[in-house]
This record gives C-alpha cells, structure tokens and sequence, in this order.
C-alpha cells in the first residue's frame, strides 16, 4: 500500500468518516482514496473549491464534535494556515496532512522538508503551538495518523502529520491492527445542537479583553506542557556508543540509519536520532546524547531547518553539524557517510 | 395582562454592541422569531462572521460558531454535512461574504449545501470604520473611495442574489429591505421560508437584507432609512430572484 492511501486508511479505521480535501501532487491519492472508500463505510469526502474552503469545513466538523480530517500539500498548507490558527484559537480537534514538496512558492513536485519551519513554528498567527508527527515508513503514516486523532481530541488542539512526497509515494506493506486507541474525553463543548438539555455552546476564538485572551492562552499554553511532559516521541539507532548522532526524521531519518550503517563500517561511530514527534521536540533525548556523544549532524532534505532546534537541545555542549539537499533532491546514504567520516577525522575522533 | 409583544426565546437576553438605528437589530430578531416559529432554536447552529455581526454568536440562544472572515459558509457547510438533521445559517455582511468570501460563497451555493444565509448589505464595511464594501454604490463616499466609488478605478459593485440566481444549487434567492414596517413584515417571509426550505431539505438558500449604517454613512438613522430607499434599492432592486417552489414568470 502506498503511504498517502496508509493514511487514509489508518484515519477511516480510527473513526474519521469526513474527510475535506483539495487535490495538489503529492497528496492526491489521499483525496482519490477517500472518494472511493468513505461511501462505503457510510462517511463523506468531499472536494472543496480551495484548500483555504477545506480547512473550515473541517473546522465546522470539529466543531460540532465530529471527527474529521483534511490533507494537502505545502503551496496548500500555506493557504490553510489561517483555518489552522483558527482552529488552535477554538481549541478544536483536528487532523491535517501535509506531504511535503520542494517550495518556496510553487517549488517542485519532489519530497521535501522544507515545512520544517513551519510546521513546528508558524502554522499560523498568534501564540501557538500544534503538535507535529513525522512519519518514517509507510506502517507509521498509519500508526501515526490513528495516534494523530487521540492526541487531538485528548489536548483539544490540530495535530499535523508531517509527511514528504518520498514516503507519501513509497508502498510498503502495512497492520492497520497495531494501535492501541486511547481513553478519549466527551466532547461537552460541541456546536451540535442544545437539545434543550444545556446552555448553547460557542466554539470561538475571539476574546476582546486582553487579560481574557491571556488567560485562554495561558490555559491553552499549561496543556502544552502537559504535551511536552507526556507525549514525546523518538527512536534511537546505534546511539549507545555513537561519538556521532544523527539527527533526522522522516525520509532523511532512513537515508541517515544506512548512511551510519556505512560509516561504521569505515571505523566512525555514527548513531541515529529520528525524532517522531517534532513538536514536542526530543530535547531531553538529544541532551542525554550530549552527554556521551562528540558531535551531532542534522541531516534533512533542506538548506537546515531542524538542525538549530538541535542545537538548542545540545545546549552549545557539543558542535552541530548540517548536511541537506534540498528542491526535492534527496541526499544519497554514501554522501551523508562521508560527511559522518569527514566530521571523525575533523574532530580526530 | 397578557403579553402582546416579547423577545424570540432564540434572541438572548443580552446588551448588544450595534450603533444606534443600525438595522442589525432588526435582521436578528426576524432570524430569532423564524427559529422560535419553527421549534428548532434545540438543533439550530448559527455561523457568525467577521465583521460587525462578529459578536453575533452572543445574541442568540443556539449554539454559535465564529468563522474567519468569509469562511462562513464552508463552516457551516462542515457542520451540516456531518449534521444533517441540523438547522444551519450563517449571517454574513457584504465584505464577507461577497468580497473576502465569495468563492466559499458561490461554492456552497452551487453545491446546493442545504443551509440559509442571511447576507446584510449595506454597502460600507461598518467595523472597520467605514472603507469600501464589494456593494459599495458608483458615486457612493467611503474612507477608501474619498472621492467616490469610480468603477473605472474601483470596480463594480456585485449583485449577489442576481448571480447566485444562475446557479443550479440555489434553492432561494430573494432580496428584502428592512427600511419599512412593511418591507420588514416581507423581510420576516423572506427569512422564515429560507430556514423552512433547511427544514424540507431543498438546498441553498441566501436572503439578502439591505440594510442602513448610520454611522459610516453619516447619517440619522431616520435620514439613513431615506439613503437606503433612495440609493440602494433602485441599484439592489428587491424581490425574489430565484425561488425553485414558484412558477417561472413569478421570480426576476
């Protein structure tokens, strides 16, 4: 099964029966894949006349308890990057896919990781954060995608698959069968109609009072920490007795684990971060590493974006080298190996 | 004694925020008397805009959603399609729904999303002082046109109801006036058969209300009604434009 029809799938099985979508390359087969599966399981998937129309029909959807979910591609995510604040300011549950290609603009049709930046730090106006998966095999953008709509209705809060065109792509065999779902809270504060039995509800992000609207930020921001506390995700690859680390997720966090396989070969201890969660970012994780290991390489299909939140995570501790391709160019396992050797004989490891 | 005059259960009791003689007052109790008259404030879900109606979702008892500015209407369209035995509107001004969202507009409209709009039009955007609407009149003064509206320059401003009329999905177009007690009894019509059209499931249905800004337009309320009667209406001419339960030569 490809990764983009894994996700869609995997959201289907985790009781996503609304889907809002607006084709772009390459997401599509998501869309595609909804159209054929939803009428069958009794659910909907409707094309919207933009991404920007797709994003609030999902939000009408969360809003009124349901869950539901949209995809699209980075020139897409950008225009849905108002819906999406809109979302984080009425503290809706929601899923949104984006299977990365090259930008800025409208860039190129190849895999990418160029929404790093985005993703984890502006997704949209105001004081936010929203959690980010990223996906490394087809099994996780299922996995993944199931896990995506508890944590959204557990926090209240978007969740985002980070995913790229390489992955998105890639077929792969997948266990719908894996996840365990969580406990999840009713939804008390749904738009679904009062039924004479409770005060309306507003689903709004509007506070006019500034000490309102700190207060509701401040509120959003303690659940934020609770994220941070308990939902962390990483993998760690040879990392016990690495000198180098490896930091990479996604397609880059594959091309990294061969890429420290070869350096081992040539005598460099090279080990693997892939964090899974970029917001939370593992810096614990990567803190602990400093501790042990010399250095730390980011390796990502850009010109280096996650590569300062490594940096920021090692504390100065260790030096934090980059290595990226970026426009859709994806980095060959032997050059990232290289590098990994070139930074040893730099540091006369 | 008995009661001769009370507020709609669906209006709630509360201060609103409107300008004196601005007629939002008005077009938020038709829209209440209309949900209490069909029993459904229980199941009724009300999209409010962006714009001088912003706080609309404080002023009735249904539960509300705020949407982004223009973005009304594919809300409502999630809500209903996940919904359907919902009553859904959305109350939209002239810049949100026929500038900023007029493709969310146009899209659910032809879609034939089974909702009913409520659309205020009064040629001026109110909440940002007074600037340049898409219904902005030729000639008409406005922060942004100091010199005018020039269509040369500025455009044209839109006829909503004309051009929804063409489209397939519209069940009910019809263009009301709340300048008159009698134009308001029409308006109150107009509003209810847009929410019982929801009800018998017939597709999309936009009421568009004309309506005054005293305060931008720098006129008395009183003098503002005139404006509307004299300025408006023979640029916006009121009617029924699209209504799929009547017979042909009764609609524009």
């Amino acid at each position: 099964m490809k990764g983009n029809e894994a996700i869609a799938e995997a959201a289907i099985n985790a009781g996503c029966l609304y889907y809002f979508g607006y084709p772009i390359t390459p997401q599509t087969e998501i869309s595609e894949y909804m159209a054929k599966r939803m009428p069958k399981v009794g659910g909907l998937c409707l094309q919207a006349e933009s991404e920007i129309a797709a994003v609030n029909m999902l939000l009408g959807a969360s809003a009124s308890g349901t869950r539901a979910m949209t995809s699209s591609s980075s020139p897409g995510i950008s225009l849905k990057s108002e819906g999406i604040s809109y979302l984080v300011g009425s503290d809706l549950p929601a899923v949104v896919v984006n299977v990365q290609r090259g930008g800025p603009g409208l860039g190129g049709i190849q895999p990418s990781q160029a929404d790093y930046y985005q993703a984890t730090k502006a997704y949209g106006h105001g004081d936010m954060h929203l959690i980010v998966l990223a996906p490394s095999t087809v099994q996780e953008m299922a996995t993944l995608t199931g896990e995506a709509f508890d944590l959204a209705d557990i926090y209240r809060t978007p969740v985002i698959i980070l995913a790229d065109g390489a992955i998105g792509q890639m077929m792969e065999p997948v266990d719908f069968s894996t996840r365990k779902p969580r406990e999840l809270p009713e939804k008390t504060w749904a738009t679904c109609g009062h039924r004479g039995a409770r005060k309306h509800n507003i689903v709004n992000s509007l506070l006019m009072e500034p000490e309102e609207l700190e207060r509701s930020i401040r509120d959003r921001f303690e659940r934020y920490r609770k994220i941070e506390e308990n939902e962390v995700m990483c993998e760690k690859y040879m990392t016990d007795d690495a000198d180098i680390v490896v930091v990479a997720f996604g397609i880059a966090a594959r091309i990294a684990k061969t890429a420290a396989q070869i350096a081992r070969s040539r005598g460099v201890k090279a080990g693997v971060l892939r964090p899974i969660t970029l917001w939370p970012f593992p810096n614990k994780e990567i803190s602990a590493l400093a501790d042990t290991a010399k250095a730390f390489l980011s390796v990502e299909l850009s010109m280096g974006q996650m590569v300062t939140d490594v940096k920021l995570a090692c504390e100065c501790r260790r030096p934090v080298d980059f290595f990226g391709r970026t426009g859709g160019v994806i980095p060959a396992p032997a050059d990232v190996a290289e590098k990994l050797c070139a930074m040893a004989r730099e540091l006369s490891i | 004694m008995a009661v001769v005059f009370e507020r709609p259960h669906a209006l709630a009791d509360t201060l609103m925020h409107y300008c004196p003689g601005c007629t939002h007052g008005i077009v938020h109790r038709l829209v209440a008397e209309a949900i209490d008259e069909l029993g459904v404030e229980d199941k009724t879900v009300g999209i409010a805009p962006v714009g001088c109606a912003v706080f609309a979702y404080n002023y009735f008892n249904c539960d509300m959603i705020e949407a982004a500015h223009g973005r009304a209407p594919a809300v409502a369209t999630g809500v209903k399609r996940t919904h359907p035995e919902l009553v859904v509107f959305t109350y939209q001004g002239d810049g949100d729904l026929a500038a900023i969202g007029t493709a969310e507009t146009v899209h659910a409209a032809t879609r034939g999303e089974n909702i009913t709009v409520v659309f205020i039009n009064n040629c001026i955007y109110g909440m940002t002082g007074g600037q340049m609407a898409p219904t902005t009149l030729p000639g008409q003064v406005t922060a942004t046109t100091p010199y005018g509206r020039t269509p040369k320059i500025q455009g044209n401003p839109v006829r909503v109801c004309e051009m929804l009329s063409t489209l397939d999905g519209v069940a009910y177009a019809a263009r009301v006036s709340v300048d008159t007690p009698a134009n308001v009894r029409n308006a109150k019509k107009a509003i209810l058969k847009g929410f019982k059209n929801q009800l018998d499931c017939k597709g999309f249905s936009i009421i568009e209300v004309l309506s005054t800004c005293p305060t931008n337009w720098g006129l008395s309320p009183k003098d503002a009604l005139s404006w509307l009667r004299e300025n408006m209406i023979p640029y916006y001419p009121l009617g029924t434009y699209k209504d799929v339960d009547a017979p042909k030569e009764e609609t524009k």
